[in-house]
């Protein structure tokens, strides 16, 4: 067809019906999005508006009593706080030094595919799985006891491979022309990786790092079996202590313990969630920093 | 009299040569690009261009000059290359210390991502100068030098990245420069630049060649004829010609050498 000023145009059916087409695509991708964010939403807000009313001082800084029905929930914050710390410090450094020789020094053979393929897999492992490897290992065959270090060791393990994945995605987004220029210009290897590569892949490290902390921090099954006390009315001494811990707290105070106030449940359910929350929004506010700072 | 690929002996004398390269052949594990049999003397303190079509080598003997094609997939590299009497592909030559003495510009100016200032002190921290007062002296005198100075010197420490393309490549120059190295490398430096910022990078270059050996791949024919004091024709991994500029690019000696400075195949 040619219009008025003579220029070529598709015939109008055409066009109505890929502007309908397009309608539709819209409204199915907005729909889809709802769903998958209207449930998320639902939940926090139940569990937020049932457990907020439990959430008081004493409940954040005293020990439980009257058989975990009154009382507080400090040794289950306190016993989460260290395991993922614990976590941290045995994972971090393991999982970005491997993700660094993946991404930077390891050649591409069969031999590290082979540890690709590897790592995909063990973030694959249902979490119960590692929990009974951690007994095994580190529990019993090592010696440390149901202790925070068998449980600490346990969740890194469980960590490292995600640290991993995410880490040397963002090293290998660091555009590879950083690395020639910074060696042409007679850097070593390490001074090209800690001066220019590292800094670039620094937000993408840490969020991968956050999430994978913040999955170990809401675990059960890892640490059912390495560290998590039915209840232990103190709080943990040394890395040897067994621990109480929030979200092995959450699971006996729902199932175990008969006649458990609800609000109770609740309001560690929301310890739980704004402690995992907010490592999310952590991880959210270091990425879109990083995204408004970047200086290519 | 030039023999073909017998480098350019009578051209300049003996005293004056920077860089003798002597039976270079590299090859490429997947076979693309390589080098056969190489030999040519680049002096010092001229501006050198080697030129010739795609896929003729040239890159491959820059990044050879500079080791940097350690980096790459080079599943053989024989012959010698000597720097000042050094034979640089010796496994026992100071890599790091030959890249400083050994700069290059690229192709597409790659800023690193830190502030002007940073970019063009980068290489000297990193060979441990601390001094203030000697990395802003080398800051300076490298700007001034790329022609760069004038725009800059205000916002030294805005991101490298805010500049424009133009400005950017001279960036890189200057970055090589603050090395005081002894021979720059240029792998078509202005192939993505606007003619105006083409011109000012030539210019620089040819103030440059007073004290600085310059390796020049240019991207144009025409660029080739500006610029060069030597050229040398490569085709097909080849050297085919070597010469004074002003006679390679007029009258040939190569009847291919004459096909592609007349146009007749790209």
């Amino acid at each position: 067809m040619i219009n008025s000023e003579g220029i070529h145009t598709a015939p109008r059916g055409g066009a109505l019906r890929r502007k309908r087409i397009q309608r539709f695509g819209f409204l199915g991708m907005t729909l889809a999005t709802a769903l998958t964010v209207t449930p998320i939403l639902l939940i926090v807000a139940h569990i937020y508006s049932t457990g907020m009313p439990a959430i008081s001082l004493p409940f954040l800084t005293e020990i439980p009593r009257d058989g975990m029905r009154a009382g507080g929930i400090l040794p289950a914050i306190v016993g989460t706080f260290w395991l993922t710390l614990g976590t941290a410090l045995v994972a971090v450094p393991l999982g970005v030094g491997a993700a660094i020789y993946l991404s930077e020094y390891a050649s591409d053979n069969r031999w590290t595919r082979a540890i690709r393929v590897a790592i995909i897999n063990l973030a694959g492992i249902p979490s119960v799985v590692y929990g009974l490897f951690g007994l095994g290992l580190f529990v019993l065959f090592l010696g440390f006891g149901t202790s925070l270090l068998a449980g600490s060791l346990t969740l890194a393990i469980m960590t490292i491979p995600v640290i991993i994945s995410t880490a040397e995605e963002a090293l290998r987004a660091v555009p590879n022309s950083f690395r020639v220029v910074s060696i042409s210009l007679g850097a070593t290897q390490w001074q090209t990786i800690r001066r220019i590569v590292l800094p670039q892949a620094l937000p993408g490290i840490l969020t991968g790092i956050i999430l994978g902390l913040e999955r170990a921090a809401g675990e059960t099954a890892p640490i059912l079996f390495t560290v998590a006390a039915f209840f232990l009315p103190r709080l943990p001494t040394s890395i040897f202590d067994a621990s109480m811990a929030l979200p092995y707290h959450l699971f006996v105070i729902s199932t175990q313990v008969p006649g458990m106030p609800i609000k109770i449940q609740y309001g560690t359910a929301v310890v739980l969630l704004t402690f995992v929350l907010g490592m999310n929004i952590i991880a959210t506010v270091i990425r879109s920093r990083a995204r408004a700072r970047r200086r290519w | 009299m030039v023999v073909p690929g017998q480098g350019a002996d009578g051209l300049f004398k003996p005293e004056q040569v920077k860089l003798r390269i002597e039976h270079l052949s590299v090859a490429y594990s997947d076979g693309t690009e390589s080098l056969r049999d190489i030999n040519l003397s680049i002096p010092e303190k001229a501006t050198t261009v080697l030129f010739g079509p795609a896929g003729g080598g040239k890159s491959t003997l820059l990044r050879t000059l500079n080791r940097l094609n350690d980096l790459a997939d080079v599943v053989d590299c024989q012959g010698h290359v000597w720097l000042d009497d050094v034979d640089i592909l010796s496994p026992k030559v100071d890599v790091i210390e030959l890249r400083r003495r050994v700069g290059m510009v690229f192709a597409r100016p790659v800023v690193l991502p830190l502030t002007i200032r940073e970019n063009l002190t980068y290489g000297l921290e990193l060979s441990g100068e601390q001094n203030r007062s000697r990395l802003d002296d080398a800051v300076e005198r490298s700007l001034h030098n790329a022609a760069l100075w004038e725009e800059v010197h205000d916002r030294l420490d805005e991101p490298a990245s805010s500049l424009s393309g133009g400005q950017q490549q001279r960036l890189c120059l200057a970055r090589s420069l603050a090395l005081e190295p002894d021979i720059i490398l240029l792998d078509e430096p202005t192939s993505g630049l606007d003619p105006i910022s083409t011109g000012k990078v030539e210019t620089s270059l040819s103030h440059l060649k007073q004290d600085y050996t310059i390796v020049l791949v240019p991207h144009s024919i025409q660029q080739a004829a500006r610029t060069a004091d030597f050229a040398a024709f490569f085709l097909g991994g080849e050297l085919i010609e070597y010469a004074v500029g002003r006679q390679i690019f007029t009258n040939p000696r190569d009847q291919r050498t004459e096909d592609y400075v007349e146009g007749r195949f790209g």
